[in-house]
């Protein structure tokens, strides 16, 4: 059964490991503050990871992927997130998840799942499998802390993490065009400008930035 | 001959980590005391200490039962025969094939059993509360740790602690997340049940904070001293246990010279001390977490044991 | 610069090239243009005459097309839905000249809002475009995020609570739906790098689409999944579809119109892009069931939401849901004639259902609410505006003699030969939303008038096109129009 692996995909495996393990760390923490820093810890891990393939492939725009990863995910928009909440006095706002214990189970299961999903990939390319299963579950990872999260502050974070997700995905695969990392760079820069807009607005009509107390204005309700 | 040269040597790690285990509890007291700017006792104080308390009077309550008596010799006998049986400077020693991760867990859960009885047995509220205390954080503690040795054993074919440590030793494993996981969920799982910083603080008597401490208000004298000696064990056993599976370089393979058990000798007790530094670290820069919070801690360590087996299934096959 | 190009274009004889220029460039020259623009009246002409050029370029591109390169390329699929989007478009402005004027007097959005309305309404126009000239995946992808976030900007342009809700949704599920489609397209990228090469040729459609047999079956089942519940969420299929009824609800009655009429369209067809990818090669799972059995739900899902509805808006949009629904169970059934009903009916339902939305547009002002309760007697009280709304409905109700009857009874008979329990859910499906649809239109139209009666502005002209086109394409398709949906209905497999 053990084979002996080469360092390359040592540290790749590895890396796209921690990438999981830092998100389950998101899933699991519930401040604020704590979650910002984590976040930058992904985007870190992911930076780590962008340059590791960088360098196995020689691919000069995923350095530059890297470098963008550096800049704006792991220093700009922990930092901006960061001046928001101080801003708007929300360092307080534990935000309530539904149930760490049954959150985290249902991780699990997604990361199970998004094996299983590309176990038809296992018998022809064991690494490709290893690699998309991986993004696939930071990807999965990210829309649960998405749901599960109240506070918008959260649901954007888990949206920042799906986009370090999707980076992983295409750094695995050889040749992407730059085309993808600039775009997805560029969204999640739009999305947070979306989400200052909104969230000051939010904050300004409710006194909160819990997005459940949005729910009384539903259309839905007879 | 050869069979008392064996046993010898079984012999020897019965004394070294009984030797070991009060200078753990010294330097990890020395390390914490030196972080924050304070001189702190020698090193060699838990010695003194335990002398100190063996030498004299017990005192037992008037309803205390034959229970309360026995506990800490049964509590001592088995841990240190837990602790002993871990691999400390060398592979395959002659009782290794007990050196079982699963009899391990049951020995330690047997003192576990007879502590909180007697933690019962007096009466007193402190007793009751820690007790109840130390059952919750055990009755979550015991999954996460099987779910990690599901892994360990899945990863090495093995349950034995010996064939863990030849396996990580010899087979080039290369950096598996599994492994990163087991260990950081081995090292939640071991603060745990040890009662350090973020689950319970061992340096204070605050009736609200208290689990182990509380736990063992009742005694003193030489009872007080075996109960003491016997979490120092439980301590050195949980490091002896990860440097074991994790960093196994240096001990001595089965039937190895005198020079490899030598080596095996001096690096053991520098591993644990480097372990007890690393515990003091964590100890002075975490806060300790209300008791209400340890469900979560260690629900957190059963979710990393079962994301290491999971992913164990996907890195196995390349 | 693009305009002094597509002028050299134009003056060299390469008219298709200079109308993709126009396509591209028109919409973001004008997006910019309007933020210089402060009255409001100039900005509604300059957004009309915009799309209008625009529309021109399409008609342009039906007679001649550009050479074929790797990221933009204009086919037999894409030249219809380029017209069919800048026409509505075109009309959609009209309407939203004199429906932003109204807003304004009302003072429900004031001089800055309305010069960000018209900014963004353009860039959600380029947005549509380039997703719809795409020849690259990634291209596509990037032209759907664009239109997604445009769109919420625009739906939360009130910036009531209700909106702000709405835009929220949108947002979230907006971005869970990209993250799948992106993942799916980088799946289609693994699978082609292997069979084509690394690099841009991969993600070229027209390159994926020759070669898509040697791809790797597996790899492009997984992308097709990941790919329809991404794009299906922008298409508002059922188990995605729930920002769908509270942006149209909340969102300014033209944006309402582009998006039921448009945005979920343009998901839909790039959905369509890759099926074909998949038609492609042989040895994959058939996507078929999978697009029947969503198609379905979100159809029987919809009509069942009909009967609970009191907002007149999200009536309508639960009936946009139930109408993808049916276009997307056409494409699963598969086969020529099948594929040929759910282009017509993608076709027929954006007609109807951005002149139904103009209809409500115009009613809601004139009511000052969207209750259906208070809406009352429009027979009686604004003829023009009940009957148009009524035969509206009748047309989206799937009666004789409008097109979505052709289309529906052409997806019927379809299913009849491929499927036939199926196709008696589908009946008793469009017999109940009839039902439903008859009843609300029964109240509104024909009760006792009452209730306010404001001023309106605007004129009814994208109304009446709109109504006349459904009707003439009902009584008579013309034969080239019905050649060219057999020849796209034949590539798409």
């Amino acid at each position: 059964m053990p084979v002996a692996h080469g360092l390359a995909f040592d540290v790749a495996h590895m890396l796209a490991g921690g990438m999981v393990t830092v998100s389950f760390m998101l899933l699991f923490q519930d401040r604020l503050f704590a979650l910002i820093q984590f976040i930058a810890l992904h985007a870190l891990v992911l930076t780590l990871a962008l340059g590791w393939q960088a360098w196995l492939q020689d691919a000069e725009h995923l350095y530059a992927a890297a470098a963008l990863a550096l800049v704006f995910k792991a220093t700009l928009i922990p930092w901006v997130l960061h001046r928001l909440v101080r801003r708007l006095r929300i360092e307080r706002a534990v935000e309530t998840v539904v149930g760490a214990g049954m959150t985290m189970l249902f991780g699990i299961c997604l990361v199970g799942l998004a094996v299983v999903v590309m176990l038809p990939l296992a018998a022809k390319s064991p690494l490709m499998w290893e690699d998309l299963s991986f993004a696939l579950a930071v990807v999965m990872l990210g829309l649960l802390i998405m749901i599960t999260r109240r506070n918008a502050v959260g649901q954007i974070i888990g949206f920042l993490s799906v986009d370090n997700g999707m980076m992983l995905a295409a750094a695995g695969a050889h040749g992407m065009p730059f085309l993808i990392d600039l775009s997805i760079a560029f969204s999640a820069l739009v999305a947070l400008i979306v989400f200052g807009i909104f969230l000051s607005h939010i904050f300004k009509h409710f006194d909160s930035v819990d997005v459940h107390t949005l729910d009384r204005f539903r259309g839905d309700q007879p | 001959m050869a069979i008392i040269q064996y046993l010898l040597l079984q012999g020897f790690q019965m004394l070294l980590v009984l030797a070991v285990a009060p200078l753990l509890i010294g330097i990890v007291r020395r390390v914490k005391a030196r972080l924050l700017r304070r001189i702190g006792p020698s090193v060699f104080q838990p010695y003194r200490d335990l002398i100190r308390l063996a030498r004299k009077d017990v005192v037992v309550a008037h309803n205390a039962s034959w229970l309360f008596l026995v506990t800490p010799y049964i509590v001592f006998a088995a841990i240190w025969v837990a602790a002993a049986l871990v691999p400390t400077y060398a592979l395959g020693l002659i009782f290794s094939w007990s050196a079982d991760i699963i009899v391990i867990v049951g020995l330690l859960a047997l003192a576990r059993f007879f502590q909180a009885l007697a933690g019962l047995d007096v009466g007193t509220a402190f007793g009751g509360i820690g007790t109840s205390r130390e059952m919750m954080i055990a009755s979550l503690a015991e999954p996460a740790m099987l779910m990690i040795v599901f892994t360990l054993s899945l990863l090495a074919q093995s349950t034995q602690l010996s064939s863990i440590a030849h396996y990580m030793m010899t087979v080039q494993v290369g950096l598996r997340v599994s492994c990163g996981l087991a260990l950081m969920g081995l090292v939640m799982v071991a603060i745990a049940e040890n009662g350090r910083v973020p689950v319970d603080n061992p340096a204070t008597h605050l009736e609200l904070t208290m689990v182990h401490e509380a736990m063992i208000l009742e005694y003193s004298g030489r009872h007080l001293a075996l109960i003491e000696l016997a979490s120092a064990l439980k301590l050195t056993l949980y490091l002896s246990m990860l440097v074991c599976v994790f960093v196994p370089w240096g001990m001595a393979l089965t039937d190895a010279g005198p020079l490899a058990l030598l080596v095996g000798v001096v690096l053991y007790p520098a591993k644990i001390a480097a372990g007890g530094a690393a515990l003091a670290l964590l100890e002075v820069t975490v806060a300790k977490m209300r008791v209400f919070r340890v469900v979560d801690f260690l629900n957190f360590a059963l979710m990393l044991g079962l994301l290491a087996a999971l992913l164990l299934f996907v890195s196995r096959s390349i | 610069m693009t305009a002094l190009e597509a002028l050299f274009r134009a003056f060299t004889g390469d008219f298709g090239t200079a109308a993709v220029t126009v396509l591209l460039a028109g919409p973001l020259v004008t997006a910019t243009a309007m933020l210089l623009v402060p009255a409001h009246r100039v900005a509604a002409a300059l957004n009309a005459g915009s799309t209008l050029v625009s529309f021109l370029a399409a008609l342009v591109l039906l007679w001649d097309r550009p050479p074929l390169n790797i990221y933009l390329h204009v086919d037999d699929l894409n030249v219809a839905m380029i017209a069919l989007t800048t026409f509505i478009s075109f009309t959609s402005s009209l309407f939203s000249g004199g429906y932003v004027e109204h807003e304004r007097r009302t003072g429900r959005i004031n001089r800055r809002t309305g010069q960000f309305y018209h900014a963004m309404y353009q860039s959600l126009m380029f947005a549509l475009n380039l997703a719809l000239l795409a020849n690259n995946i990634g291209l596509m992808w990037v032209a759907i995020e664009l239109a997604t976030l445009t769109a919420v900007l625009m739906v939360g342009i009130y910036r009531t609570p209700a909106a702000l809700e709405a835009a929220w949704k949108y947002f979230i599920l907006g971005s869970v739906g990209v993250a799948l489609a992106l993942f799916g397209t980088i799946l289609v990228y693994f699978a082609a790098a292997s069979a084509v090469g690394d690099g841009m040729e991969a993600m070229a459609w027209t390159v994926l689409i020759t070669h898509a047999g040697w791809f790797d079956p597996t790899l492009l089942d997984i992308a097709f999944v990941f790919l329809l519940l991404g794009y299906g969420t922008k298409a508002g299929l059922v188990p995605m579809h729930a920002w769908l009824p509270d942006a149209h609800a909340e969102g300014p009655t033209p944006i309402t119109a582009v998006l039921s009429g448009l945005l979920i369209n343009v998901s839909l067809y790039l959905i369509l892009r890759f099926k074909m990818v998949l038609a492609a090669n042989p040895h994959v799972l058939p996507p078929g069931p999978l697009m029947v059995g969503l198609g379905l739900l979100s159809m029987l899902f919809a009509i069942l939401m009909l009967y609970r509805q009191r907002d007149i808006k999200r009536l309508f949009a639960y009936s946009s849901i139930e109408h993808m629904g049916i276009a997307a169970f056409a494409f699963g059934i598969g086969g020529p004639l099948a594929n040929f009903a759910g282009l017509l009916h993608m076709v027929m339902h954006s007609l109807t259902k951005s002149a139904i939305f103009f209809a409500v547009g115009h009613i809601v002002q004139v009511k000052g609410t969207q209750q259906l309760p208070a809406i009352r007697g429009l027979g009686e009280s604004h003829p023009v505006l009940g009957w148009g709304l009524a035969l509206g409905v009748l047309a989206i109700a799937g009666m004789p003699p409008f097109g979505v009857f052709m289309s529906e009874f052409l997806v019927v008979s379809a299913c009849f030969a491929r499927a036939p329990l199926l196709t008696l859910v589908l009946i008793a499906g469009l017999i109940v939303a009839l039902g439903a649809l008859l009843l609300r239109l029964n109240e509104v139209v024909f009760g006792e008038a009452g209730g306010a009666s404001l001023r309106r502005d605007g004129s009814y002209l994208p109304l009446v096109l709109h109504l006349l086109l459904v009707l003439a394409a009902g009584l008579c398709l013309p034969p080239p129009l019905v050649a060219w949906f057999q020849h796209v209905a034949a590539q798409l497999g």
